[in-house]
């Protein structure tokens, strides 16, 4: 990860201007967000959360979303899975519509998976209950077919000998991990992470962040990411795209051309430092309106 | 733990047999109470050694547990409704919070109007409390789920009825719980307003008649011998819920790593 090509720069700027909007893939999981407007309340007194948002989720690719805490971004991921609705836009999730005109909301589903900010596996349940919820509520598997699927997959993700503790008695970085494979067992198209990092320490979130480059690096499941963390972002995606404060919609579109797998050590990659140094000034010029809103409101 | 009853117990005995505060005039002391409880042959016909007394505790004990599986059969299930369904919760809950106020004594002429014999009206009105406090802490703990356990099940392809059998129903566990150990503590408490009113036999019953009779050591024993007959029914809800929801017993007793 030291050898530093030497066109470098070039890469960088010529990441910077990345398209909204890609040609189609093979792969699937590929979510297209459309003219989408989000405004909560009435259309003349309410707030404009999502603004005329359009751009591409790749299938197969880490999206990450960056923008200052409460700009919209978790609207847009509750658009796509399904637990709000949108005022007007498209949403199409591998050219099938999600939400738009006629149909305002999505029905949540095992094609999309949520991992949420404060996690949500359910502490009555034990682990291997946890992670073989999904298709056991399908009716895709029977029980015994379902924890086999569920303690192989738990294995493959360095989790072993936790099948019958409670949420409870892990620490919150295993259940990050175990929400992760919870969510696999469903094979989804797309997996919606909700800042499922932001409550964790500096040295757990990195090992986090290792974990789930991995997890990506055997699946290749299509990841859309929510952040306010710009170096998180940058480590994690292959495309980043930085929101504006409300009302959200895309400030700039980055590609992120560090080859996968990637490892901890890029964070100190000339290149990185260049992304970083080239996107931290737009990222905080949105976070000092986002402040400057938050003053006015109050 | 202990030494909280052994300051009780000595306050008791300083006001009553060394002091003789007036207020206390009438009052048994508790070594008046002790020999007269503990007394092969008592004064006042009723101690340990009398089958009366268990009789008077079998009876009372009978009514609640009736009462309270009642309760807790038809509280649970309506405030898990009242919970999940907002339609439902806009029929009944007007409804509900207009009775709740009644207090179970108001009720106790209608009580005996409406159904015969003495043990019926009383086992109604110990019902009435309990149902009351078991239904609004159901209905409150499936309020209090996290949404997120709800998207999540939905996310991970439940249907409406597995999400509640799922996440609803073990989710409002810890308020279910609550509710019922507040249930059963207010079902003893209008079991006595009951006893007080009708039948023959009962911790209430004895407590009211021996007032009645001046028997006041007797009376005392009857109070605390309520005391503690409530308190292991409380402490059995208790133990109860800590079995069904180990989950919640192990997290705390990891210190709540949250």
């Amino acid at each position: 990860m030291s050898a530093e090509p030497v066109a470098t720069r070039e890469l960088a700027l010529a990441g910077a201007s990345a398209p909204a909007v890609l040609p189609q893939t093979g792969r699937k999981g590929e979510i297209r967000i459309a003219n989408v407007v989000k405004i909560y309340g009435s259309e003349a007194t309410g707030v404009r959360a999502v603004d005329n948002c359009t751009f591409d989720v790749p299938a197969g690719k880490i999206t990450v979303v960056v923008g200052p805490s409460g700009c919209g971004k978790t609207t847009l991921l509750n658009a796509i899975a399904g637990f709000h609705s949108i005022s007007s836009g498209t949403i199409h999730l591998d050219g099938a519509l999600l939400c738009g005109p006629g149909r305002p909301k999505a029905d949540p589903g095992p094609d999309r998976i949520v991992v949420f900010q404060n996690g949500a596996l359910f502490p009555w349940k034990t682990i291997i209950e946890n992670v073989a919820f999904g298709p056991m509520m399908q009716g895709r598997m029977n029980k015994k077919e379902a924890f086999e699927r569920a303690r192989a997959m738990l294995a493959e993700a360095g989790l072993r000998n936790l099948e019958d503790h409670y949420p409870g008695e892990i620490s919150s970085g295993m259940r990050r991990r175990v929400e992760i494979a919870r969510a696999l067992m469903n094979d989804p198209k797309v997996l919606l992470l909700d800042e499922p990092y932001r409550a964790l320490d500096s040295l757990t979130k990195s090992v986090m962040h290792e974990a789930l480059l991995e997890t990506f690096d055997r699946n290749q499941v299509t990841i859309f990411f929510i952040t306010h963390d710009l170096e998180e972002a940058i480590f994690l995606g292959h495309r980043v795209v930085i929101m504006t404060t409300r009302p959200c919609k895309p400030k700039k579109i980055l590609s992120v051309d560090i080859p996968h797998p990637r490892d901890y050590s890029v964070l100190t990659a000339k290149r990185f430092r260049e992304y970083l140094d080239e996107t931290v000034e737009a990222v905080h010029e949105e976070a000092l309106k986002a402040f400057a809103a938050g003053e006015r409101e109050r | 733990m202990l030494l909280g009853f052994a300051l009780f117990l000595a306050f008791w005995y300083l006001t009553v047999e060394v002091w003789k505060l007036p207020r206390f005039a009438q009052m048994p002391g508790p070594t008046t109470i002790i020999t007269e409880w503990l007394s092969s042959d008592p004064t006042y016909g009723l101690s340990i050694y009398s089958p009366e007394y268990y009789q008077h505790i079998w009876v009372s004990w009978r009514r609640v547990s009736i009462a309270f599986l009642l309760a807790t059969a038809t509280g649970v299930p309506l405030g898990l409704f009242l919970g999940w369904s907002q339609p439902f919760k806009e029929y009944v809950f007007p409804v509900f919070e207009l009775l709740r106020p009644i207090p179970p004594l108001a009720w106790v002429p209608l009580a005996i109007i409406m159904f015969q014999g003495s043990e019926t009206p009383i086992v109604f009105l110990t019902f009435l409390a309990s149902f009351y406090a078991t239904t609004l802490n159901t209905m409150l703990g499936v309020e209090s789920i996290d949404v997120s356990f709800i998207r999540a099940a939905y996310c991970l392809g439940a249907k409406r009825r597995q999400v509640f059998w799922h996440v609803v129903v073990p989710g409002a566990m810890p308020f279910i719980f609550t509710g019922l150990q507040i249930s059963v503590g207010v079902a003893w408490f209008s079991l006595v307003a009951g006893e007080m009113v009708s039948g023959q036999y009962g911790l209430g019953y004895l407590i009211n008649t021996s007032y009645t009779m001046v028997q006041y050591p007797t009376m005392v024993i009857g109070m605390i011998t309520l005391g503690i007959v409530g308190y292991a029914t409380s402490a059995a809800v208790r133990i109860f819920g800590n079995y069904l929801m180990q989950w919640r017993t192990r997290e705390l007793g990891m210190g709540g790593d949250k």
